[in-house]
């Protein structure tokens, strides 16, 4: 079992003290195998209990500990010491206001996954005693946008929602997306107003942030633009003669 | 024990110099600059062959063999190539993915589609223009 001894700044605000974040700095001994998440809870343990921080499950299930980890949105718990240098720098997610230390104030993005959604819609009575029978070329359609897990890094990689958080943002709208492409959902149309609308898919500009550190590999930006693919081919059938306004 | 949030400032300036993603981001979207020129250059084109003076057009095809706009042109190409084209195909599959069965089909399929699709228009244009 090999050890490292690692330098860990963390940015700290305590809100009812301090008029802006500062840095701490610990100096942390740990087995080079363990998670920068358990780096973290030896600072609290062992050095410093005041520090707040989010996590739950330990396993990139739960989502709840998303931090900056050396300028990269990351899940903690799947940041090994291994592969990082012996200065680490943490911090709370990027473009969301800091509640206190590593724990940022998530209630933007949580207003607008109500507004998505994201459940099934029927308008069709469901069929009587029977489960609705989908093929696996219809689940495999939409079946990588499930594995989201709402740990918001894509959030604090996309450059259009640091610069306006109107925009509703990757995560949302590619759930919303998953919904849209499921052979069993009838409610498109219903989450129309929030897709197509300025803040919407309009807003983003491809970057491609947002994939590029979603750690359980989701493609947001994909769903994204094929969310303009079809909203401009919706509209140009609507232009077409005999096309419904 | 009350609330009171910090929001950190976003430079609306330089906020691309945050990371490397950022700054390859706006290489790519620079590419703008030159459809802008280049749109202008085009108009520049139509209005002499409209203005009907032979001795006009042939000043303005004498004025792009020197070493100046040989080189531009080429450096323009280049860029947009590297920084707009090779990444756009690149990310062709993101927007339009292709399922081939339960599966979806690897993304270099779409990729190399685009690329075909590319060389058949070009050889066209070529074609039309008598190059080939």
């Amino acid at each position: 079992m090999s050890m490292r001894k690692l330098e860990i700044e963390v940015l700290r605000y305590d809100p009812e003290q301090d008029s802006e974040p500062r840095y701490d700095t610990f100096e942390v001994e740990i087995e080079n195998d363990v998670a920068i998440l358990d780096a973290l809870n030896y600072i609290k343990e062992e050095q410093d209990t005041t520090l707040a921080f989010r996590w739950s499950c330990h396993m990139m299930v739960c989502g709840s500990c998303g931090m900056m980890v050396n300028g990269e949105p990351v899940l903690t718990c799947k940041t090994f010491v291994r592969d990082l240098p012996d200065k680490v720098r943490i911090e709370p997610l990027e473009n969301f206001p800091i509640e206190r230390d590593l724990v940022v104030v998530l209630d933007d993005v949580m207003d607008k996954l109500q507004k998505a959604k994201p459940y099934i819609i029927r308008k069709d009575p469901a069929p009587e005693g029977k489960e609705h029978i989908q093929p696996r070329s219809a689940l495999y359609k939409f079946k990588q946008y499930t594995m989201c897990v709402n740990c918001m890094c894509c959030y604090a990689a996309c450059p259009q929602y640091a610069l306006d958080s109107d925009f509703i943002g990757p995560a949302v709208l590619a759930l919303a997306h998953r919904y849209n492409i499921d052979s069993r959902d009838q409610g498109k149309s219903e989450r129309l107003d929030i897709l197509a609308d300025h803040d919407g898919v309009w807003h983003c500009s491809f970057v491609g942030a947002c994939s590029e550190v979603c750690p359980k590999s989701v493609d947001p930006a994909g769903a994204l633009q094929q969310m303009k693919v079809d909203g401009a081919k919706e509209y140009w059938l609507q232009k077409l003669p005999g096309g419904k306004s | 024990m009350s609330r009171n949030p910090y929001v950190r400032p976003v430079s609306k300036t330089t906020w691309y110099m945050r990371n490397g993603r950022y700054r390859k981001y706006m290489l790519r979207e620079v590419t703008c600059l030159l459809v802008g020129f280049y749109s202008f250059f085009a108009i520049c084109v139509l209005a002499i062959l409209a203005g009907g003076s032979e001795e006009a057009w042939n000043s303005f095809l004498a004025s792009q063999q020197n070493g100046f706009w040989v080189g531009f042109h080429a450096a323009a190409l280049i860029y947009y190539l590297v920084f707009m084209t090779f990444d756009w195909f690149k990310l062709a599959p993101k927007a339009l993915p292709l399922q081939l069965g339960e599966q979806k089909a690897p993304d270099i399929v779409v990729i190399l589609a685009h690329y075909v699709a590319w060389v058949v228009v070009t050889a066209i244009i070529f074609w039309l223009t008598g190059v080939i």
